[in-house]
């Protein structure tokens, strides 16, 4: 039992040092890269509990997927980094003071925590014991849960609509390629064969 | 001697004999993968050099055989330079990463029956995720260098990679609508029919297997998909300010990928380590020599492409990704879909 | 009718799936036609909203439960759904004349409206935390994108950035307080959040923080009102419209069906949150509206103080104090329409004109349109026997019932001082010197203002429907 402990604490430890990098790093090309190791170290965390899908997924969307438009974005960024941390002392008291508070109160919050029974129970008993974890998940996400799976399949649309309404803009003047078009141009249509008399030359260009 | 309440025995036969014989494997996977890919490197030059009447490396060993393990020497002798105004700490990570990432798919790919270093439930998520890490190689580069040229390039194949690996992802999805499982082992065991090669899953999704190669072809960045490096525009795109050691490791890393992506087609389309013919004088030559012969197929394949087949515009690319492959990928998994559940031939 | 899935009836949802489906098919006809169908894919919109409200009416009576408990479609459900819906079909109309110009033209402002009205309806039957985050999230993504739809304005764009940075912010801490609640009851359901919640502990009562700051949030309560007058003065005013009455209604319906169905354990925890929310949204509506110039900003801060009002009926935890807060939104919504369609007439030069200043002299450029707004803004500071006196007067009596007396002294005080921002638009409409002639009004904006403006004024005569159907409808959550 002593070594997914010992790998527990590697990827705990690795995971909340890349998170606080994620704020402390100076370059933001840097915090981006610390949050994708911050990902890739969360995947291992759900590795060790078992969920072996929502690990590789949680690799494939956000480390595949998202943090690469991110870092796409992030690079093209021109951040002053002094203009930056102008304010930075300016809000530290306020900011530190807020933050003292509110860790206060989160430890309070930990001190009363009573785990309710039912919520043992859901979690020592998360997979049924024949089946494996993404068969698990496949058997209730799309009759148990069909509902929340619609509504956010509903809500992923309106994400789409609305990218497109704010960025898309069809501007005139631009030359497209029209694949069938270049396809259905024949030889009659593409050339004209013409007779040139010596030292004559053509007399009209075509079109 | 006891340990966190176990006796040295314990952990002997628990933990380290397993976790020797692991890094044991490992090591000889990994020999063996490197020396292969020595030679489809070769390979790649030689067939290459065919198609256009040369004779290709001939210089180096017996018909050029040693050119690979020259050209290493060459690059690990040589100095590494750092440019002054990179980010160096990424500049050096990139090719690492690149390279660890590419060597670590290898890890759950099957090569005969029973014979992977890991045989894990999601095997085809873990090289999907795997590979779609591979552009934080190129994108680590490009930014690092600091300069025009490979930072376009790593806009681009962010770009150009995300768009592929959508539809290598539904791709996936459609074998993996026929298997049942995300098992690499059991894709391939699922395809062990009577009727041979014609049972592979090529010719039942033969739409989606040639999605899949072109896919493969542009993940990799491989001809005639090597915007990230086209010399015509980027001089060498996101490597121009690699030499030496890293850009090795930048070049092991892109034939490593390609080697996994041969795997990968011969496992989820070519029936992985299953003889072609399931009758005797075939079933006796053992898995991993179909396999091996599968996978040079594949490469076989990549090599003519690059030879043969002129670069795509960049807009050309991204039409071909999004216009075309998107949504004949999901048609097809509609329509896989339909066809298992209606025909009554779904797994289980 | 036994259409079901997964063995779950369909029939609860048959309103959603016709809005949902509707918009799709939409959304298809716009894309494949273009702009050029904008006029006709916001009509077809209104005609799938009707059908939608009659669809709510047709499903059989009593409490309809399915997807687990996770959708209940009860009389109060019915009720505020209806509402919505009224809300969503009249800014489909008012946006018409706004997307007919040439240079606006965009259908999917239609299908945004569209979406989020379903978002809405699940929010208002949601029976448990993931649909209600799911709801909320369907609805503000759709409102995030049409705040935003002017992109080339900059006050436009500030808007929708604005208001979905603070939008995200606020769902953060909403999924915060429901993962708490969570962790401290092991059910995400309602029914079972109150089986479990019968004392208050700590960190449950951190939870329904967390929770209620995200709701106040959807409905612009303070401390969480920031965004209001900003977002409502950048947004194209049809957009403003719609955000002060469809969603308001959705959001305090969520609002009044988790604490009343989840948290009727711990009433007194809940309770004097909401009292301080609904004192300091009251008395920020009253005194930061004295001084604005812009109407749009004057109808953000008006419809902070009108859901401070709203949640004063919430805070007697009583059916009486329920009742009042649907009397009370369902007036709020006559008052708001009806406002915005003389806000949205008004226009000189082919320009919409939107300072108080505009509306100098209105009485004499077109005295039935400063007669109708004159009525509402009457109503809306709650001058009896209008209805706007009505919608305070229940949710008065509710909190006086309940032993609030300090809420409710409060609250008639507020409403006094608000009632001077509002008269003073009456002043600059009857006795300032007119600047010059305004152009005609559609005629939708007419219509949606006869009707609102005769019920606002003739409420008194007849009360008896809204406020039976009210009774029933806040009946069935008790």
């Amino acid at each position: 039992m002593i070594f997914p402990a010992l790998f527990f604490y590697l990827f705990a430890v690795l995971c909340v040092g890349s998170a606080f990098m994620v704020i402390a790093a100076r370059n933001p090309v840097h915090s981006v890269l610390f949050l994708i190791l911050a990902f890739v170290n969360a995947s291992g965390l759900f590795l060790l509990m078992g969920a072996e899908f929502l690990a590789m997924i949680l690799v494939v969307v956000y480390v595949g997927a998202v943090a690469v438009l991110f870092l796409f974005v992030v690079m093209m960024l021109d951040v002053d980094f002094a203009e930056l941390k102008q304010g930075f002392l300016q809000y530290l008291p306020v900011g530190a003071l807020v933050a003292a508070i509110l860790l206060a109160e989160l430890m309070m919050v930990g001190g009363a925590w009573v785990i309710n029974p039912a919520v043992v129970k859901a979690v020592v008993a998360p997979i049924p014991g024949n089946v494996t974890n993404t068969e698990a998940l496949g058997l209730v996400l799309y009759t148990r849960y069909i509902h929340y799976f619609q509504l956010a399949g509903i809500v992923l649309l309106v994400a789409m609509i609305g990218a497109i309404v704010l960025t898309l803009r069809h501007k005139p003047n631009i030359k497209r390629q029209s694949i069938p078009d270049q396809v259905a141009r024949t030889k009659a249509t593409a050339m004209e064969v013409r007779k040139v008399a010596s030292g004559q030359g053509l007399k009209e260009t075509a079109q | 001697m006891t340990f966190a309440g176990m006796t040295f025995a314990e952990i002997w036969t628990g933990y380290l004999w397993p976790l020797i014989i692991m890094v044991a494997q490992s090591v000889l996977l990994l020999v063996i993968l490197l020396v292969a890919v020595a030679y489809i490197l070769l390979a790649d030059r030689k067939i290459w050099a065919a198609v256009q009447i040369r004779r290709g490396p001939n210089v180096v060993g017996p018909w050029g055989l040693f050119q690979s393990f020259a050209d290493l020497l060459k690059f690990v002798l040589k100095e590494p330079i750092i440019p002054a105004g990179a980010n160096k700490g990424v500049f050096i990570l990139a090719p690492l990463v690149s390279c660890v990432l590419a060597l670590a798919a290898w890890a759950v790919i099957p090569t005969a029956a029973g014979w992977v270093i890991a045989d894990i439930n999601v095997g085809v998520l873990y090289i999907f995720a795997i590979s779609s890490l591979g552009v934080y190689g190129i994108i680590m580069a490009g930014w690092a260098s600091n300069s025009k040229y490979p930072f376009l390039a790593a806009l681009r194949s962010a770009a150009q990679m995300v768009s592929y690996e959508v539809s290598i992802g539904f791709v996936i999805i459609t074998v993996l609508l026929c298997v049942g499982s995300l098992n690499l082992s059991a894709i391939v065991e699922a395809q062990n029919t009577r009727f041979g090669l014609l049972g592979w899953y090529w010719l039942p999704l033969l739409p989606m297997f040639v999605v899949f190669f072109v896919s493969a072809l542009a993940e990799t960045n491989r001809p005639p998909f090597d915007l990230v490096e086209a010399e015509s525009e980027l001089v060498a795109g996101f490597m121009v300010e690699y030499g030496s050691t890293p850009y090795m490791m930048f070049m092991l890393g892109e034939y490593v990928a390609i080697a996994t992506m041969c795997a990968m087609a011969t496992i989820l389309f070519l029936g992985g380590w299953l003889p072609p013919v399931p009758v005797a004088p075939f079933t006796w030559v053992p898995g991993v020599i179909w396999f091996t012969l599968k996978a040079l197929f594949m490469f076989f394949l990549f090599a003519m492409a690059k030879a043969i087949v002129p670069r795509y515009r960049y807009d050309q690319l991204m039409r071909l990704g999004w216009k075309v492959f998107l949504p004949l990928s999901l048609a097809m998994v509609v329509i896989v879909a339909a066809v298992l559940q209606f025909a009554g031939l779904a797994p289980k | 009718m036994g259409f079901e899935i997964a063995g779950y009836s369909l029939l609860p949802v048959v309103p959603e799936l016709v809005l949902a489906v509707g918009a799709m098919a939409l959304l298809m006809i716009g894309a494949y036609r273009g702009d050029r169908v904008t006029g006709l894919v916001t009509g077809l919109a209104v005609f799938l909203v009707v059908i939608a409200a009659a669809l709510v009416l047709w499903l059989p009576p009593g409490r309809l439960v399915t997807f687990n408990g996770s959708f209940i479609v009860d009389d109060f459900a019915r009720f505020m759904k209806i509402l919505t819906l009224t809300g969503s079909a009249v800014t489909l109309l008012f946006s018409r004349g706004f997307v007919a110009a040439a240079t606006r033209r965009m259908f999917e402002f239609a299908i945004l409206i569209l979406l989020s009205t379903v978002g809405m309806m699940v929010l208002i039957s949601a029976g448990d935390l993931i649909s209600l985050y799911l709801g909320l999230e369907l609805m503000s993504l759709a409102l995030y994108v049409v705040a935003a739809s002017q992109r080339d304005n900059l006050k436009s764009t500030e808007a929708g950035l604005k208001y979905f940075v603070l939008g995200a912010l606020s769902s953060g801490m909403l999924l915060y307080g429901a993962s708490l609640i969570y962790g401290f009851t092991g059910t995400v359901s309602f029914a079972g959040i109150a089986a479990a919640a019968k004392s208050g502990s700590l960190g449950l009562v951190f939870g329904l923080v967390f929770l209620l700051a995200g709701l106040c949030f959807k409905v612009s309560a303070v401390p969480f009102h920031m965004w209001t007058p900003d977002v409502y003065e950048g947004a194209p005013t049809p957009v403003t419209a719609f955000f002060a009455s469809a969603p308001k209604v959705a959001a305090l319906a969520v609002f009044v069906r988790a604490t009343m169905t989840a948290f009727p354990g711990i009433t007194q925890e809940w309770q004097q949150i909401v009292v301080f929310v609904a004192i300091a949204s009251m008395a920020l509506g009253a005194f930061a509206g004295i001084g604005q110039r812009n109407i749009k900003r004057l109808m953000a801060y008006s419809s902070i103080g009108h859901m401070g009002f709203a949640l004063v009926g919430l805070a007697a935890g009583t059916p009486e104090g329920t009742q009042g807060v649907l009397v009370y939104i369902a007036i709020y919504l006559t008052m708001t329409l009806g406002a915005f369609a003389v806000i949205l007439a008004l226009s000189r030069h082919g320009e919409a004109v939107e300072t108080i200043s505009d509306f100098a002299g209105l009485s004499r450029t077109n005295p039935l349109l400063a007669f109708f707004m004159a009525m509402l803004l009457f109503s809306l500071a709650g001058v009896p026997p209008l209805a706007g006196f009505f919608a305070k007067f229940y949710v008065f009596l509710a909190a006086m019932k309940a032993g609030l007396f300090t809420l409710a002294v409060l609250g008639v005080l507020s409403s006094v001082i608000g009632a001077y921002y509002y008269l003073v638009i009456i002043k600059v409409m009857y006795f300032d010197e007119p600047i010059g002639a305004m152009e005609p009004a559609r005629g939708e904006l007419r219509a949606v203002l006869a009707v609102t403006g005769l019920f606002n004024m003739l409420f008194f005569v007849y009360p008896a429907p809204l406020i039976d159907v009210a009774t029933l409808a806040a009946k069935s959550l008790f």
